[in-house]
């Protein structure tokens, strides 16, 4: 047996989580400049997709504080570079790289130079030479950051108990992001189910795909047209996506067997009923249900689950 | 002052090249300087990339810095390093003769060799750790020595670092970048490695454990990601393979030490503790501790647990003992001191007092419990009205300070700015005690980067270097 602090496994998961965070919120950040390329004013709500940033990230009073208005300036301001923002990608990054620095022990020198050098490029980093760089590019740097952390985890961490542990922080994580995007976007993209198949409609939805990296995947799984529907199947229940809440609870099911502490009993079976309820769950009671209720829903018994795990590992007994 | 007066290790006193030094200084000969700046610039992101930084004290917040590191290596022949390591491992057997002695039947007082005095007045002795013995009698498993050279055979030590030296990190982390930024170095030279000191370190610390624990659980016990040797404390437990602990992850149950872990409390056995012994023991020591562990003293002296080093060992390492050390070589081991203690006036004796104020000016005065280079005096540095100031502290409190003379330390050659130029170096290699002991052959090699300076430590503007042992065979001079 292994034997990993509780402090430690606490470092790990958080370490995953924020990196996890940090790319998510980019990825929002990505489709949201994407959606402001379409003319403002459209009925389907294009031009509110700055708000939805802060719907998304459940920062809304916090930014609204601080700036009057909801403006792509404004937004990505305060989500990318602002220290005083704690869910700036700014902000979590330091905080992942916090938690390596607590944690250089546990993790490879490939991890911790991948979450050291995002870091130091991060803090030279200033609004101007952001701009000057180019959003989207950012984005996707930022992004690549993340896979090259996590493909370091995952290609040269021992398999024990503090792998794990990081990649339960990860799964945890991404559920919830995906969960987020596709609650708030659908709000906006589509109040009615039965408005479906224009162009700015595909735009809108192919934008919210691009965000979770699921375009291209779409298409594969379901050789058709765009719909809502199919994009909830796919991001809630279908089990091949590997950022869809069921892939999510496939992953934490397995990793909560994997660390089976003596106080793990309560968290496994939380996660237990989530991934039962994805992994038998149809989508169309998932609407007959209401996908906002459903995934609010999913958000709060998989905060509730994080909690769980956190008191049953995490916090020295 | 004129380099010239001083032993250079590269030319000696004279112009010609010594033979430790001909491949370096081909080589430095040969690369054109913008290629050697490339490369420093280099092994400055590698060494920022590795996290390798250390925290300065009494500056704002957020000041990881880099300890400069210089690209030209310190060597050193076989010969010179045998009187080294022969040196440091005759004072380490002397050492903690006299530490197991002072806690026991305190024969060296009783000799007279020792003033009773200037051991129970000490600060750093421990009571808690009379009459109670340790595994393998062993108190101090970690010690570094500083030395200083000041000719072709004639090394000084400066102190005795007994309470957990830190550095040795830079040992390996120097050694590791050198090699990758010059293989070619390496290829033509016989250069002993040191690479094997996390694992000779491991080794002597299980051969401590608690008596009958057949698998000791070592751990490494640090005050936490805000102390300045923080990535040295990372770096030892990851090379060890063991856990790297703060105080609020241990606690004490009948005796025993246990770490809080995901699968509930795990024994652990022995201790490399970097925490001070003011620190360890809320119950015992100072109470406002939030580093250490309640109880931990009790399950020390219960025998539950062993301590690297011992509790009490501060004792021998101040400024005042040292200049006993030649004593206890002499009463514990009937043997003459191989390398040379620095001639110290000690402030509290009258004599030593009245010439040392009126030498300051001349001298190199120094607190009896300070570190780091912080408040001493370079009395041929220092100006007027800073001689002046550092009278009046000495007059206040005489028995706080201790005076050497200016030692004349060796210099090596360094990139500087300015291109290549001799700077003065130390050296500290480092001993490990479990059952018996070893030296790895290398040591900390720092450098003082002001032309001219003769402080060398990190928080002064210290630098350092990687440290070659040439192993004896082969012409170091490495023509192939």
């Amino acid at each position: 047996m292994t034997i990993v602090l509780s402090r430690s496994a606490d470092h790990l998961y958080w370490m995953s989580r924020n990196v996890e965070r940090a790319e998510n919120t980019a990825r929002i950040l990505d489709v949201s400049d994407r959606l402001g390329l379409l003319p403002a004013g459209n009925e389907n709500g294009a031009g509110s997709e700055w708000d939805a940033v802060l719907q998304i990230t459940g920062d809304a009073s916090g930014f609204h504080a601080r700036f009057p208005e909801a403006t792509a300036a404004n937004v990505i301001a305060h989500m990318t570079l602002d220290p005083n923002n704690p869910s700036s990608i700014y902000s979590t990054m330091r905080s992942a790289r916090e938690n390596a620095r607590a944690e250089r022990v546990g993790i490879t020198t490939e991890m911790w130079e991948a979450l050291n050098s995002t870091w130091l490029e991060i803090s030279q980093l200033t609004p101007a030479r952001l701009a000057a760089r180019g959003y989207r590019n950012f984005f996707d740097w930022i992004k690549e950051r993340s896979h090259l952390f996590r493909g370091a985890a995952v290609s040269t961490m021992l398999r024990d108990e503090r792998y794990h542990f990081l990649r339960l922080g990860t799964f945890i994580e991404r559920a919830d992001n995906t969960a987020r995007i596709l609650d708030v976007k659908y709000h906006i993209l589509l109040p009615d189910l039965a408005d479906v198949g224009g162009a700015v409609d595909h735009f809108q939805w192919g934008a919210l795909l691009r965000s979770v990296s699921a375009y291209r995947n779409y298409h594969h799984a379901y050789k058709q047209v765009i719909t809502p529907v199919n994009v909830a199947d796919l991001l809630i229940l279908n089990n091949q996506f590997p950022r869809s809440l069921h892939s999510c609870h496939n992953e934490v099911v397995h990793l909560l067997e994997e660390v089976s502490g003596p106080r793990g009993a309560e968290a496994a079976r939380q996660a237990g009923e989530i991934h039962a309820m994805l992994h038998y769950g149809r989508i169309e009671s998932v609407f007959a249900q209401g996908l906002h209720e459903f995934l609010s829903d999913f958000i709060v018994r998989n905060n509730r689950l994080s909690q769980e795990i956190q008191a049953a590992y995490l916090v020295a007994h | 002052m004129a380099s010239g007066k001083f032993f250079d290790e590269m030319r000696g006193t004279g112009d010609t090249v010594r033979e430790a030094y001909e491949t370096v200084e081909r080589w430095i000969k040969a690369t054109p300087r913008r290629q050697l700046m490339a490369k420093r610039k280099e092994a400055e992101i590698l060494f920022r990339r590795m996290g390798i930084t250390f925290l300065v004290y009494g500056t704002s917040e957020s000041t990881e810095r880099l300890i400069p590191f210089d690209i030209i290596p310190r060597v050193l022949t076989s010969d010179e390093w045998s009187i080294i390591e022969s040196g440091s491992l005759q004072r380490v057997r002397a050492i903690n003769a006299f530490l197991k002695d002072i806690y026991h039947g305190q024969e060296i007082i009783r000799a007279g060799r020792i003033p009773e005095e200037a051991v129970f007045t000490n600060p750093k002795y421990r009571p808690e750790m009379q009459g109670l013995d340790v595994p393998g009698d062993t108190y101090i498993h970690i010690t570094g020595i500083d030395l200083v050279r000041v000719g072709e055979r004639d090394f000084y030590v400066l102190e005795d670092n007994l309470r957990n030296p830190s550095g040795v990190s830079y040992m390996l982390e120097n050694r590791e970048v050198m090699m990758r930024l010059f293989p070619s170095l390496f290829t033509g030279n016989r250069i002993a490695p040191v690479n094997n000191y996390p694992a000779l370190l491991l080794q002597n610390l299980r051969a401590v454990a608690p008596k009958g624990v057949t698998r000791p659980t070592v751990a490494v016990l640090t005050p936490g990601i805000y102390n300045s040797a923080y990535f040295e404390h990372v770096f030892l437990a990851d090379e060890m393979g063991v856990e790297l602990v703060e105080g609020q992850d241990l606690f004490v149950k009948d005796d025993h030490v246990f770490m809080r872990t995901t699968h509930g409390p795990v024994q652990v056995d022995v201790i490399y503790r970097r925490v001070d012994d003011d620190y360890l023991d809320p119950l015992a020591f100072n109470a406002d501790s939030m580093l250490g562990v309640p109880g931990l003293l009790a399950a020390y002296r219960a025998g539950g647990v062993t301590l690297a080093n011992a509790i009490g060992t501060g004792v021998a390492d101040d400024k005042a003992m040292y200049t006993y050390v030649p004593d206890m070589i002499d009463f514990y081991l009937g043997e003459k001191p191989i390398l040379s203690n620095v001639p110290t006036w000690q402030c509290r004796k009258q004599d030593d007092l009245a010439y040392v104020l009126d030498h300051l000016h001349e001298l190199v005065v120094k607190e009896v419990g300070g570190a780091g280079g912080y408040g001493m005096l370079v009395g041929p540095a220092a100006s007027k009205a800073e001689i002046a100031h550092y009278r009046e502290r000495v007059i206040d409190d005489p028995a706080n300070f201790i005076a050497q003379p200016t030692l004349a330390l060796s210099t090596c050659p360094t990139f500087t700015e300015r291109g290549v130029a001799p700077r003065h170096v130390d050296l500290r290699p480092y001993v490990l005690t479990g059952t018996n002991s070893t030296v790895v052959p290398g040591g900390l090699t720092r450098v003082a980067l002001r032309e001219g300076s003769l402080v060398v430590n990190s928080s002064q503007g210290g630098g350092t270097k990687d440290t070659w042992i040439l192993r004896p065979g082969r012409s170091a001079g490495g023509r192939s």
